[in-house]
């Protein structure tokens, strides 16, 4: 079995994996991040949705092998306190409802504003349309991430 | 879901299959099926076998947290402090004897920590918030002062650990107040007592209490023990309304900044040591009898524990299944697949929707279950100048809440098992565990963590039961997860209803009789063994007699289809499909008698009536008479059920062959409000998956299975298809509360098609339909 040195949120974590075992499952299950949920396994809904070298990825189908090496980023990584521009606009907004989705929609939206700080309505349309919301939070989620982008 | 503890008594013998109208008229078929080569089931890897070597993690230790919640043995807590810099806490409150229980919701301990019971599950609803709101207020402490726990279905939190039908705040308003209130009251007289004043000299602000002549004041952690030795009031002041700091107003609700941050822990995240991991195998076509299992290749992967049979019980049904142990859930998901199954489908797999549908379609000549009549409706039908009739198609759906059906059972010595799962009836999961396992309740507990999405699916307990099953058998705590394909096709699922509508209408185009006819399969039937089919079922007749339109004569039915299959609630239940037909059949009424339909909907609506009002509301904040550009059209339509009540106008544009939802203006009416901007949440969210459900594919069979297995098939609204949506709340006060999760649906799809025929001269009289091809 194969040796795998991560970097997930600065830490390192050796695991011993598959090779074709999916980030989303060492994140969760060995190194114990549970933030980033499980939805459909096949890059469908974007609840894994993690950042590799700052690029949203869908971790529920990216092999951990691709992982090695690089930045992993989840959304216990992007703030220590809940007080990135993001997660405040999301609590100003009162953004979500039964949340399981919502680290998904966060990890998207920190990647979207970081490229571009000023998104319009179909920008916010071509990068969160990957992430699913069964509650139906999507007009709260694109209100939220203008105040974001005045926060930044 | 207003009887719930009722339906879920499934002690029967296995079920025997008895399928009417779609009887095998094959032999039974023996199919090996290939779990390898379904690809899709699982994503695009293959076997794993795994260990760790964690060096250090930053975070919060979930074992830890689990296991030190699990002390307190009253339920799992997830405590915020905002006092703390914002900064999530974790304690262990109740820890001892210097804790004092006021009720069982309210605890205060001698160093002031207060905590709040929840007895009702956040499902996104946000009774996180509102539920313990009710408390609060009345005890006189913000919720940044309190810890919300979630109780887990003990007996001491009594009857109301559920949610469902809308019903959180609405059903608990004046008990919680009075909770609060009588708590506050022991205090206060704890206080007068101690300072020998006057009662009527104290009063209660910011977890004290003050004696107002002197200034002095006492923290309620001084007070505590002495007040919790007297007697509770049994009619405590209430507050007057005007003077409420939180109640109607909108208040942040605490566990956003968890669900902002990954801190939420729900039923999928829960862990325990010496957790394994199960995956189930059961058959897509539902109903089929396990034959034989061949799990040599499974029990070559590396990571897989063992192979058992296990069961899924669900409603009247209980089916076969096959639990695959691993150490890790991705070894369990490679072994599932390396299975090799050979089911006996009993006749099954012949079942399709189109045969299914056509049956349905037949059946609308039937007489059928009367649901209510009123004046002569035959006679005044038949000699109406002016005559309609018209028949209205809805689907199946599922659920598909974003996290997966889950459980982590523990069964231990003594026949004692702890369950940590997403659950909306906590105290159905103690009793219904108890009941099917034959151990006593106490020997139950349940730790009910936050719900990713529930609409109804959790609501019954078959996703429960089988962990505890797996755990009891290979004494092992046991996390079991669906994938989302086994959500997809195992349903249960929110039954189709078909409309056979009738209308008479005077020569000036009044309507003088009414008919809307239910032609669909009965859900109670699938729940409860004694249902009784002879009778009306009022769930599939919905509200569909209680609409506030004075019609003098109308006749209501009912024609209970057979379905083999389970089903259940989903949000806002029948009224989703029933609400359809009626209003769009309304609107052709209105058309017909060349009318405005709001006018026409004003004239026929019970006058005073809170139809009426919203009716009158949304002319006035959808600008109902203001020209719209040319190629766009609005619609009306607005549903009155167990859950409360809302209307919505919606504006649409043509684009191309399709159509665009410009915006939704909604009114829903509440009576009185705990949180608005909670209301207003539930709206526009019940809005998105009102619009899913109009617009998407919805749940099909062939071959006795579902044909749609994941998010790629059975797609569900996207941020890029939302449209604007307004929500106005109507809350005059007075003593009727009305629900806000579900009354936001049943309008949304009438009052689109109604705008969609306003912009195209279009009658859409089935869903799903394809909006990018009217």
């Amino acid at each position: 079995m194969p040796s795998y040195t991560l970097d997930i949120n600065n830490t390192k974590y050796t695991v011993d994996v598959d090779q074709q075992m999916p980030l989303l499952w060492v994140i969760r299950d060995f190194a114990g991040l549970t933030g980033t949920k499980f939805g459909c396994g096949i890059a469908q809904c974007g609840a894994c949705t993690v950042h590799i070298d700052g690029a949203p990825v869908r971790s529920c189908s990216f092999p951990v092998t691709g992982a090695v090496g690089k930045k992993i980023t989840t959304i216990e990584g992007i703030s220590a306190n809940i007080d990135h521009a993001v997660q405040k606009a999301w609590i100003e907004h009162q953004v979500p409802q039964c949340g399981y989705c919502q680290s998904g929609q966060i990890m998207a939206a920190v990647a979207l504003l970081k490229r571009n700080p000023k998104p319009t309505d179909p920008d916010i349309d071509t990068a969160m349309q990957g992430i699913l919301c069964r509650c139906g939070t999507y007009q709260r989620i694109k209100n939220a991430i203008h105040r974001a982008a005045e926060l930044i | 879901m207003r009887n719930l503890p009722t339906y879920q008594k499934c002690n029967t013998p296995r079920c025997r299959i008895n399928l009417v109208f779609y009887k095998p008229i094959l032999e039974s078929l023996l199919i090996i099926i290939q779990i390898r080569n379904k690809i899709r089931e699982f994503g695009f890897f293959k076997t794993s076998q795994s260990s760790i070597m964690q060096q250090n993690t930053s975070t919060i230790d979930r074992r830890k947290f689990l296991k030190l919640s699990g002390i307190t043995g009253t339920g799992f807590l997830i405590g915020m402090n905002h006092s703390l810099a914002n900064k999530i806490v974790t304690q262990n409150f109740l820890s001892g004897a210097e804790t004092y229980e006021f009720t069982p919701l309210i605890n205060i301990e001698k160093s002031g920590a207060i905590t709040i019971f929840n007895t009702r599950p956040e499902i996104g609803q946000g009774t996180w918030q509102s539920v313990p709101s009710m408390i609060a207020e009345e005890l006189e402490v913000s919720l940044d002062m309190v810890n919300i726990v979630q109780t887990g279905g003990q007996k001491k939190y009594g009857p109301t650990q559920w949610v469902g039908g809308s019903s959180s705040v609405r059903g608990s308003y004046g008990e919680l107040r009075k909770t609060g209130a009588s708590t506050r009251e022991m205090l206060q007289k704890a206080a007068a007592t101690l300072w020998n004043v006057p009662f009527e000299e104290c009063y209660a602000e910011n977890a004290r209490i003050f004696h107002k002549p002197s200034g002095k004041s006492a923290g309620y952690g001084e007070l505590a023990e002495a007040a919790s030795k007297l007697e509770v009031p049994s009619s405590p002041k209430l507050k007057d309304p005007k003077d409420f700091k939180m109640l109607g107003k909108a208040t942040p609700r605490p566990d956003v900044p968890l669900k902002s941050s990954g801190r939420a822990i729900f039923g999928i995240d829960a862990s325990t040591p010496g957790m394994v991991y199960a995956s189930i195998e059961r058959c897509p076509v539902m109903g089929s009898k396990l034959v034989s299992f061949d799990d040599a290749a499974t029990k070559n992967i590396k990571g897989v524990l063992q192979v058992v049979k296990s069961e899924r019980i669900v409603g009247i049904y209980r089916y076969e299944t096959i639990a695959v142990i691993a150490e890790n859930y991705w070894a369990a998901l490679q072994g599932r697949k390396a299975l090799k199954v050979i089911w006996d489908y009993q006749g099954r797999q012949t079942f399709n929707s189109k045969n299914f549908e056509t049956k349905l379609r037949s059946m609308a000549s039937e007489e059928g279950l009367l649901d209510h009549s009123q004046g002569d409706f035959e006679k005044s039908f038949s000699s109406a100048p002016i005559k309609l009739e018209s028949f209205y198609e809805t689907p199946f759906v599922s659920h598909s809440p974003i996290e997966p059906m889950n459980c982590l059972a523990s069964w231990t010595a003594g026949n004692k098992v702890e369950i940590w799962t997403s659950t909306q009836v906590p105290g159905d999961v103690v009793t219904g565990t108890a009941k099917e396992f034959s151990i006593p309740e106490e020997n139950v507990t349940l730790h009910t963590l936050f719900n990713g999405g529930a609409f109804g699916r959790r609501l019954i307990n078959d996703y429960i039961y089988e962990a505890v099953d797996i755990s009891k058998k290979i004494k092992k705590p046991v996390k079991v997860i669906w994938t989302r394909e086994d959500d997809t096709q195992q349903g249960p699922f929110r039954p189709l209803t078909f409309s056979a509508m009738k209308a008479g209408l005077s020569a000036d185009g009044k309507a003088i009789a009414f008919q809307h006819k239910v032609i669909a399969p009965s859900l109670e039937a699938t729940l409860d063994k004694s249902h009784d089919k002879t009778k009306v079922n009022k769930t599939m007749t919905e509200a569909i007699s209680e609409q506030k339109y004075e019609i003098p004569n109308m006749k209501n039915s009912y024609v209970a289809a057979e379905f083999d299959m389970p089903l259940l609630y989903w949000r806002a239940v029948t009224s989703t499909t029933l609400a359809f037909a009626h209003e769009c059949f309304i609107d052709e009424m209105a058309v017909k008698a060349k009318k405005d339909p709001l006018d026409y909907r004003i004239e026929m609506i019970k006058k005073n009536s809170d139809a009426e009002k919203v009716l009158r509301k949304l002319k006035e904040v959808s600008q109902w008479n203001k020209a719209l550009p040319a190629g766009w059209g609005r619609g009306v339509a607005q549903y009155e059920f167990f859950a409360g009540l809302c209307g919505q106008v919606v504006e649409v544009s043509k684009k191309g062959k399709g159509i665009k939802i410009e915006k939704v203006y909604a009114v829903i009416d509440m009576g009185t409000v705990v949180n608005p901007d909670t209301v207003k949440g539930q709206v526009e969210g019940a809005i998105v998956m009102a619009i899913s459900a109009a617009i998407k594919t919805g749940i099909t069979f062939d071959k006795g299975q579902t044909v749609q297995t994941n998010f790629h098939n059975n797609p569900i609204l996207r941020i890029n298809e939302m449209p604007v949506v307004e929500v106005h709340i109507i809350a005059d006060g007075g003593e009727v509360i009305k629900g806000a999760g579900e009354p936001g649906l049943p309008p949304l799809a009438p009052a689109l098609c109604n705008a969609i025929f306003a912009a195209t001269g279009k009658r859409i009289k089935r869903l799903p339909f394809d909006i990018n091809n009217i």
